[in-house]
């Protein structure tokens, strides 16, 4: 599904260059439920933001879907985003004026649904995510936990292939983490790609399988427990 | 063209809009007062010009007045300053050569006198004149009718009086017509009353008696004080002004380049000259509204530039969620067209509101200062054109601006 290659990032800082991502080598098949791990500044998002084509690489191979990603133009990068990728953000993103129902059939909008198809679509994704009454609510009538659900079910509504959430639960307190997490899990036991952001250990150790990373490179790339016990 | 059928479009916007409601606010002002602007001062000078045509409404606008002064040349033997009159042979001499270019020619005598009836008085203008006037300065008659030919031919002691000198000489609800004034000693039969023009008049309160009469009564013989000369339709008025000029100075021994013996107004250069003011102050208003509405046109791309910079976190998150650029652009446009026209139409319709007003107040009545203040359609929809084409150029800014921002800048979380 994901296919990386020796890929390298620089952030030009002034005249110098900041070389965030040194060669990562990195294959994450359809189905797979991945944790990045590592510390504040060692490039998870970097790489994350590469992968959702929010960004561009410099060196190395990036495939998606098996399609080799090179200078993409931002039409064509923003229609592969829609069709198969769905993002989670670790402070929700929700747009303000929308209600939840409205942000989760965003996605549906870009992807020329009519409204009316639109809206019977968000509203069984919220369902899923058991927000089917807070549907007509805004962003800020709603609780952290909810937002955060509020937008995975709309990183979900368009059916992406992979899911990438950038320390999706970074904002929440433990049991409203333990339930975008089982949320999460549901989404990959039913065949979807997650690949997630954390720098906690309880949040990894859900996950089949914890990618370290520590300065720019992959120290570790192993299997849980909760990947074995399968 | 199809996003533009889209009620999703709409939609978006509607929510856009709807989120920042002072911006809209004042991005919708700005563009207002311009057309606002446009219409209200265009409808008032379309108010004033009606108004001075009707000013010189019942004046044939192309006529010509002629009179006499002093020479400031000697000529032929003559001292400079010798006065002189026009006689009826100079009025027999241009309506035989200029028969092609003159409709009407109104030779005229007046003087002042004492007017009595029964017991009252006045000091009032007496005028000797042929019926013709009444073609060149049209008479609006209470009673009775204007001099006629019968009058002159048997010069009839008969006078037409105007309304104030009605009321000054006569009772209340006594009818004038029939009745007799003495002016001058003779007895006068009234045979009309007028309603002076409360336009641009020369002869104010004033007793028409026939020209013959007054001939004969103030021994005027062959003298004529001043004449009105109309010209007929498609004669150069100037020209014809000149060529009558030029040929009175013949007949009365004056150098042609005399500049002073005769006197000569022309009513058409004159009305000219205010509807080249009028024609002036609609330029201006052109200007001023067009400067005005591209003034709010800028304002609203500004305001939609620093909108755009608000709003590059929610375009971020609209491209992540797979927003193409164009959209994008789309929409930024389009909400900068939705506000221009938006706003034009208020414009408009507060324009044609307070043109309503100043109709109601200043443009009903005898004396209305402006008639019909009104801006045409086609106008309307020029500027209205124009507003939407400006608000898509000035849209194209922010747009673009909306677009160069990568989306993972936009969404950096600090
Ligand atoms: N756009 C950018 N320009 C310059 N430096 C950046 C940019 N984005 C990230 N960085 C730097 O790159 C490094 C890695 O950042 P990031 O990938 O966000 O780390 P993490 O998510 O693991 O905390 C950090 O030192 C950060 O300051
Ligand atoms: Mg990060």
């Amino acid at each position: 599904m994901i296919k990386i290659e020796q890929l390298h990032k620089s952030y030009p800082i002034g005249k110098d260059s900041l070389h965030v991502l040194k060669g990562i080598d990195l294959h994450i098949k359809e189905g797979e439920f991945v944790s990045i791990m590592g510390s504040s500044g060692s490039g998870k998002s970097t790489l994350l933001n590469i992968v959702g084509l929010l960004d561009v690489h410099d060196e190395g191979n990036y495939y998606l879907n098996g399609q080799l990603i090179k200078d993409m133009n931002e039409k064509k990068a923003a229609q592969l985003r829609n069709k198969f990728l769905g993002f989670v953000f670790q402070s929700f993103n929700l747009i303000s004026y929308k209600t939840a129902l409205e942000n989760v059939a965003l996605p549906l909008y870009y992807k020329g649904i009519n409204r009316k198809e639109r809206l019977k679509i968000a509203l069984d994704y919220l369902d899923q995510v058991e927000l089917k009454d807070w549907a007509n609510h805004l962003p800020n009538e709603l609780s952290g936990g909810q937002k955060q659900r509020v937008a995975i079910a709309r990183a979900l509504v368009t059916k992406p292939k992979v899911v990438l959430a950038d320390e999706p639960t970074g904002a929440l307190d433990s049991t409203t983490t333990d339930s975008v997490m089982d949320l999460l899990k549901d989404i990959n036991d039913k065949g979807m790609t997650v690949f997630v952001i954390t720098h906690e250990e309880e949040v990894a150790a859900q996950t089949k399988r914890i990618v370290r990373l520590k300065d720019g490179v992959i120290i570790s790339d192993e299997l849980t427990k909760a990947a074995k016990a399968v | 063209m199809k996003f533009l059928f889209d009620s999703d479009t709409w939609q978006e916007i509607y929510g856009s809009i709807r989120k920042n409601k002072v911006r809209t606010a004042i991005t919708i002002i700005g563009v207002l007062w311009g057309i606002f602007l446009l219409v209200v001062l265009l409808g008032a000078a379309r108010g004033m010009e009606n108004g001075f045509n009707k000013l010189f409404g019942n004046f044939a606008t192309n006529s010509v007045f002629v009179w006499t002064q002093s020479t400031d040349t000697p000529f032929k033997g003559f001292q400079e300053g010798r006065r002189f009159k026009l006689t009826m042979n100079d009025i027999a001499v241009l309506n035989s050569e200029y028969s092609e270019e003159i409709k009407l020619l109104a030779p005229r005598n007046q003087t002042s006198n004492l007017i009595i009836h029964d017991f009252k008085s006045g000091d009032f203008r007496v005028s000797g004149d042929y019926p013709v006037l009444d073609q060149i300065q049209k008479k609006s008659l209470l009673y009775g009718r204007f001099l006629n030919e019968n009058d002159i031919l048997s010069t009839a002691k008969v006078a037409v009086i105007s309304e104030d000198m009605y009321k000054q000489l006569f009772d209340k609800d006594v009818m004038p017509i029939g009745q007799y004034i003495k002016i001058n000693s003779i007895n006068y039969k009234v045979i009309g009353v007028y309603k002076p023009s409360n336009t641009i008049d020369f002869d104010g309160d004033c007793a028409y008696i026939p020209f013959t009469t007054f001939r004969k009564v103030y021994n005027t013989a062959n003298k004529v004080d001043w004449m009105m000369i109309t010209a007929n339709e498609g004669t150069d008025i100037e020209q014809m002004e000149k060529d009558v000029l030029l040929t009175l100075k013949g007949l009365h021994k004056v150098h042609p380049e005399d500049e002073r013996a005769f006197g000569s107004v022309n009513l058409g250069k004159e009305i000219g000259k205010i509807t080249g003011f009028i024609t002036g102050m609609q330029f201006l208003t052109w200007f001023v509204g067009i400067a005005t509405l591209i003034a709010g046109v800028f304002a609203i791309g500004n305001i939609l530039l620093i909108t755009v910079k608000e709003r590059t976190k929610e375009i971020g998150i609209r491209r992540a969620l797979g927003a193409t650029p164009k959209s994008i652009r789309q929409q930024i446009i389009l909400e900068s067209v939705f506000l221009t026209t938006i706003a034009g139409m208020l414009g408009i319709i507060f324009g044609s509101f307070v043109l309503f007003i100043i109709d109601s107040a200043f443009g009903q009545g005898e004396d209305a200062a402006l008639i019909n203040p009104t801006v045409n359609i086609p106008i309307i929809l020029i500027a209205f054109a124009t507003l939407i084409v400006l608000g898509t150029l000035i849209g194209l800014i922010p747009a673009h601006m909306a677009t160069v921002v990568k989306p993972i800048e936009a969404l950096r979380e600090e």
